[in-house]
């Protein structure tokens, strides 16, 4: 038996020239009987030339031996193998078609990753937002999203609900796009989002807000608006609803809210882009906004994102007289625009806004304010005008970014 | 005086601007407004109310130099179909666009079919390269239409190029029709 061996040991060292790749390669799983043939697998291991790869050592007959073994060698081994009895069967067949397979998962499996990574570079549509908001509310625990009424349209309004603890915390709201056209502003509301969700937990000013704060962010506040400028007009601006006795559709939902309304700076005329609509609360993209913060009952800012102007402004808009607290507001919201510039340069204006634009009745801040929310700002988010609504997507993130360092002074202020 | 970052100053510069743009754009200079330094408002009796500023202004090609200007604007009183009056200064020599201009002019002139184009910038934002030139003539256009059409309680924007047609000539000079989105922003 032991020249049988040696002969054949003779064969396997001719044959153990091998490539870098595992093509040809085979898996086998060895059946040992018993001591002695266990001794000779030992063997079998212990000739390095061979570059025997033992998945599975022989230690015991009672245990199987997987080994795997470069093309060259395989037939060798093979017939050592049945010359001596020793029972085996093929594990894999061909190495390399394992890795190609299991490389051509991986890659399938990394694109799919990548692709479902949302880029907060781009605009999107309705319906790819609100995937997103589900991959945030599923990726962090302290991330809910909730649902706090339907458009006129019945489309779900989702509202992102960020909540470490607590029972009805002081909360923060966030909305943006209530006017539909002004892309940026959905587009800068999911990059906050991730934001401040990627960085609770590492950095310390969004880490004791959400300690001491709840946040809830409505980025799509007017999708059915938002759906009409991706499928037929780009310049929407108004919700989508029906008015009784006239051909135009939409009221201008930043002209609804009950704060002034119907007074100067909005229009009775149902085709007009300012048209307040029927009564206050009409839209029930704005009463669903109401009804869930006057329920909460705890609120302590109320922020909301516009474009285009970059401004920065406080109450009132529907009368031009100061808010009583005026100096703190006019102070906050000049920290705020400072905070803004400090990143890019971009420079907004602040100050009321019957006095930095015009008088406009019916405003989200104003209700807001008066219905006792006194840290009550809205953003005009870039540019001037040389693009106006439509920002290029470039500016999306930069936009985002600087927007982001504005609302982090303001709700620390808040917090504190 | 007025506070020159707040509206009432920005639409009588829009109306500057404009007119500016107007007299002095083209396919190969785009003038915008950067910043208001100063403002201050005339009401004249019988007359109209009148607005003193000073202007700082960019070329959109050419965003690192500064192009300050005075200008008046005068809104006639009551009167809501005449067109201000504007007078404007430029500080300095404009940026040279002879090169740019007979570039532009040669490539239309040697383009196969007339030149037809919509929605610049698109919903993203994008301008193709080889349309800015439409784009900033359609700036030049909008600021005749701006001026001509502002008050002091509105402030015109040009929003979109909905639609540009060459239109065919049998001379040498080269024509575009087109529709244009203005944005008024006061009344939305």
């Amino acid at each position: 038996a032991n020249m049988k061996l040696i002969l054949i040991f003779g064969a396997l060292i001719g044959a153990s020239l091998c490539l870098e790749t595992f093509v040809g390669h085979q898996v086998l799983r060895i059946k040992t009987k018993n001591e002695e043939e266990v001794k000779q697998l030992q063997l079998l291991e212990s000739l390095e030339h061979l570059e025997l790869d033992f998945w599975i050592n022989p230690s015991a007959p009672a245990l199987p031996v997987d080994v795997r073994i470069p093309a060259a060698s395989v037939q060798s081994v093979k017939a050592f193998l049945e010359s001596q009895g020793i029972e085996y069967s093929i594990l894999i067949e061909d190495l390399q078609d394992v890795l190609d397979q299991e490389k051509q998962d991986m890659d399938e499996s990394a694109q799919r990753h990548r692709s479902s990574s949302f880029d907060f570079g781009a605009y999107h549509t309705l319906e790819d937002i609100n995937k997103e908001l589900d991959h945030l509310a599923a990726e962090y625990s302290f991330v809910e999203k909730i649902q706090i009424g339907e458009s006129y349209e019945k489309r779900p309004l989702y509202v992102l609900k960020f909540s470490t603890g607590g029972s009805k915390r002081p909360a923060i709201w966030l909305d943006a796009g209530i006017h539909s056209r002004e892309w940026v502003t959905q587009a800068s509301a999911l990059w906050i989002a991730n934001k401040i969700a990627s960085d609770y937990g590492t950095d310390a000013s969004i880490t004791s807000l959400l300690d001491k704060m709840d946040l809830f962010l409505l980025p799509v506040a007017n999708p059915d608006g938002f759906v009409y400028t991706h499928t037929s007009n780009r310049m929407w601006r108004k919700t989508r609803s029906k008015i009784p006795g006239s051909i135009c559709v939409g009221v201008d939902p930043n002209r609804n809210w009950d704060a002034g309304f119907g007074g100067p700076g909005a229009s009775n005329k149902p085709c007009s882009d300012s048209y307040h609509g029927p009564s206050a609360n009409s839209e029930v993209e704005v009463r669903s906004v109401v009804d869930f913060i006057k329920n909460h009952g705890n609120f302590k800012a109320f922020l909301t994102l516009h474009s285009y102007s970059q401004l920065l402004m406080y109450p009132y808009g529907y009368k031009c007289t100061r808010p009583d607290d005026y100096a703190e507001l006019e102070s906050l919201g000049r920290a705020a625009a400072n905070s803004i510039r400090s990143l890019y340069g971009t420079t907004f204006q602040v100050g009321t806004i019957c006095k930095t634009i015009y008088q406009a009745s019916g405003g989200s801040i104003d209700w807001s304010y008066d219905n006792g929310i006194k840290y009550s700002f809205a953003f005009e988010l870039r540019d001037t005008g040389r693009y106006g609504f439509l920002l290029p997507a470039n500016q999306i993130i930069p936009a985002a970014r600087e927007t982001w360092l504005g609302l982090k002074r303001i709700m620390e202020h808040v917090r504190d | 005086e007025l506070p020159p970052s707040h509206f009432p100053a920005a639409r009588a510069a829009a109306v500057a601007v404009g007119y500016l743009r107007y007299l002095r754009g083209g396919p190969g200079r785009g003038l915008q407004l950067r910043e208001v330094r100063r403002a201050r408002r005339q009401d004249i009796e019988d007359v109209g109310h009148k607005y003193y500023l000073e202007l700082e202004l960019e070329d959109v090609l050419d965003k690192d130099r500064t192009v300050n200007c005075t200008a008046e604007v005068l809104y006639p009183l009551g009167s809501k179909t005449s067109a201000p009056d504007v007078q404007v200064t430029v500080q300095g020599e404009l940026r040279d666009t002879e090169e740019a201009d007979k570039e532009f002019y040669n490539r239309i002139r040697s383009l196969e079919k007339e030149l037809v184009a919509e929605n610049i910038p698109d919903s993203h934002g994008n301008v193709p390269p080889e349309l800015e030139p439409i784009h900033l003539l359609a700036g030049v256009a909008s600021g005749y239409v701006i001026w001509q059409n502002s008050t002091e309680n509105t402030k015109l924007h040009l929003a979109q190029v909905k639609h540009v047609k060459q239109v065919k000539r049998s001379d040498e000079d080269l024509q575009f029709d087109y529709v244009l989105l203005l944005h008024e922003m006061v009344s939305q």
